[in-house]
């Protein structure tokens, strides 16, 4: 789960690490009171869940009265990477005179965290992680150790913060972003500037990039009920049980498995076609989860022709055509819909829909036969419209 | 021969008195696999599925001779019950379990050095977690597979999804290549036995001629494969990789299964597999052909 950055700084804020004054605003009267009491200069930025949004024009320098409200209105207005910007965080000016990175995050082959420094902290980290990867400090953490003095001795002699006096106050941003870390169950925290300010003198981070593992949510209910809104489907889709995720094309996909859907969205991308969303029904689905997943699917507007694709191990073959077959009764199919089974149970699955020969209905055991029948069912249906 | 598990493979099962746990036990004994215990907590001296419970694995494990575990408890309990296997005598447990914070991962990985020394001499190996098992087809099914997909012979299998794995030992069983080992080692981020430990593995068990690996999106483990296949295998190594329509930073389905900004591509981890002489199949269905080929091109050079 990603928290936006107004949620990063409270957790900051508990945490003891140092940020700066700001109030979060949903319109610009909200903005000119907040400004009011923050006084100016005043940075107003963007709240979204997603990287880039300073090029993007999501975050403005403010200093006086007369420009707040149309910065505010504009940035409101916007959309970075397909999200709309919905609220703005109103953060106290400050004279930056450098920008440095601070992370922490999992190695993945270590099996445990480890600390990203860099002093070319700001918004072309990226570009520098790929033309010079050795400018990014990686010094490891231990999984089962509340201790981090070896990695904070690296950073520190990395940073050359020493003649600015902030040697040990940098050390005590990494102690405490640790400790985060583990209490609260992070996969990501990054500061991205890590600044060093004037008057007085003093680190601030002024970003605060934080995703918390999902599956660490029970034990951490404070922040479970902070989880940024959902649509619709996705709500439906965790409360049937099932992975659902929209993506950008025009098929629906139902399949058993994240390796096979993932497996059957390369092949419908090989065929020519896009998935428009796919549903996850994962393993023993009995014919009530199809149905619902079914229901969840088919209630995108997108979907010009749908494929289910079931690989029976644990799941049964007929259950799912029973499950097919419930679903379709009783209502008008109004999009093709091809089905591929096979494994467990496939025969007396692939005989119970032959059997029931529903209009616009496809069977199959051949996962590229499938494909193929779906993608130009898709393409004969956009061509029509 | 095979790998981690055979027919001589002594199963107890933690969580066994659950819905889950009991529904896979019932399911490992009727595929021929020698099941011998279960634990639970607090229900020591109590039977289920015809079998004697234990309140700890160290109980099973002396009064069964169990060896391998296969651990069903619910995400919460999910380190402990992996330390109490360790701790409990066992040499493999495989965690079925999903769900599991990767905090607790890491820390168990830690406390018990999960990654030191070279795979074959471990005295504990893990297998997941959010993992469908092992399959030695004929011998044992430590895990959920459904094991009638699998025919015994001389193809290892080592895979990050479990469906995939039906799909591609369906198809290697019906070309009339059976397997030696299958291995699931799970889609989540921070899990027990990886590609190139289970290469090392097969490359040294007699039984394994050639060995498919299946990867997908996320993560640096199918390059690491491809650079380990290259410097130190014998037998020949197929590929498979799926997710090069997932869009970054999506998780798809499996929580290690996400692009992070330009690392962890499904066209990253193809090229660096084919870099290394290792062939990936476009589609599930064009491995067997693939595996074929090369079980043909390493008799002629016998």
């Amino acid at each position: 789960m990603d928290l936006f950055e107004y949620q990063g700084k409270d957790l900051f804020a508990a945490a003891g690490l140092p940020v700066l004054p700001s109030r979060l605003v949903r319109d610009a009267a909200d903005a000119e009171r907040a400004a009011g009491e923050l006084g100016f200069p005043v940075a107003v930025k963007a709240q979204v869940l997603t990287g880039g949004r300073g090029k993007a024009g999501g975050v403005r320098v403010v200093r006086g009265p007369e420009e707040l409200r149309e910065t505010v209105e504009t940035i409101l207005g916007l959309t970075i990477k397909g999200k709309p910007v919905r609220a703005v965080l109103l953060e106290r000016g400050a004279a930056v005179l450098r920008e440095l990175y601070l992370a922490i995050t999992l190695d993945r082959h270590a099996k445990s965290p480890l600390v990203i420094f860099s002093t070319r902290g700001g918004m072309d980290i990226e570009q520098v992680a790929t033309d010079d990867p050795a400018a990014l400090l990686r010094p490891p953490l231990h999984a089962a150790s509340q201790s981090c003095d070896e990695a904070c001795r690296a950073v520190v002699a990395a940073a050359g913060l020493h003649d600015l006096g902030l040697d040990e106050a940098l050390a005590d941003v990494v102690r405490r972003l640790w400790a985060l870390y583990r209490e609260r169950d992070a996969s990501l925290l990054e500061i991205n500037p890590l600044a060093v300010v004037d008057d007085p003198v003093r680190l601030i981070a002024l970003d605060a990039k934080v995703t918390i593992d999902d599956n660490a949510l029970y034990r951490q209910p404070d922040l479970a009920a902070q989880r940024p809104d959902e649509d619709a489907r996705e709500r439906a889709a965790r409360e049937a049980g099932v992975t659902y995720l929209t993506l950008d094309g025009d098929i629906g996909v139902l399949g058993n498995g994240a390796g096979l859907v993932m497996s059957t969205l390369d092949m419908i991308g090989a065929a020519g076609g896009a998935a428009a969303d796919f549903c996850d029904i994962g393993g023993g689905a009995r014919a009530d989860r199809i149905a619902a997943a079914l229901d969840i699917i088919t209630a995108d507007e997108r979907t010009r022709a749908l494929l289910i694709n079931i690989f029976g191990g644990i799941t049964r073959g007929d259950e799912v055509a029973r499950g097919v077959l419930a679903w379709s009764a009783g209502r008008d199919i109004d999009l093709p819909l091809v089905v591929r089974l096979d494994g467990n149970n496939a025969a007396e699955g692939l005989r119970l829909l032959a059997e029931a020969a529903i209009d616009g209905l496809a069977v199959t055991q051949s996962a590229q036969e499938a494909v193929a029948a779906v993608v130009s069912a898709a393409a004969e249906d956009r061509r029509l419209a | 021969m095979s790998i981690l598990v055979d027919g001589g493979s002594r199963v107890l099962v933690q969580g066994m008195t659950g819905r889950e746990g009991s529904f896979h036990t019932e399911r490992m004994l009727a595929a021929g696999t020698a099941v011998v215990a279960g634990v639970t907590p607090g229900k020591g001296g109590q039977t289920a599925c015809g079998l004697p419970v234990f309140d700890t694995v160290r109980e099973a494990v002396a009064a069964a001779g169990a060896d391998v575990s296969v651990i069903f408890v619910p995400a919460r309990f999910a380190k402990a019950a992996v330390l109490e296997a360790a701790q409990g005598g066992v040499r493999v447990a495989v965690l079925i379990t999903e769900g599991i914070p990767v905090r607790d991962m890491s820390e168990a990985a830690a406390e018990l050095g999960l990654d030191d020394g070279p795979v074959g001499r471990r005295p504990f190996v893990l297998v997941g977690p959010n993992c469908p098992g092992i399959v030695t087809p004929g011998g044992c099914n430590a895990g959920i597979m459904a094991a009638s997909l699998f025919a015994p012979g001389e193809v290892g299998i080592v895979s990050r999804s479990g469906t995939l794995t039906y799909e591609i030992a369906m198809g290697l069983t019906r070309a009339g290549l059976g397997q030696s080992t299958c291995v699931g080692m799970g889609g989540d981020p921070v899990h027990g036995l990886g590609f190139q430990e289970c290469l090392e593995l097969f490359e040294a068990d007699p039984q394994t001629e050639a060995v498919v690996l299946v990867g997908e999106i996320g993560g640096d483990d199918e390059e690491r494969a491809a650079a380990y296949a290259a410097a130190h295998l014998s037998k020949p190594v197929v590929a498979y990789v799926a997710g090069f329509t997932a869009p970054p930073g999506k998780r798809m389905g499996h929580a290690g299964a996400i692009i992070s900004g330009s690392s962890g591509t499904a066209a990253g981890k193809a090229r660096a597999l084919e870099d290394a002489g290792v062939p990936v199949a476009r589609r599930p269905d064009a491995v067997p052909a693939l595996v074929a080929e090369a079980l043909g091109r390493r008799r002629e050079k016998d």
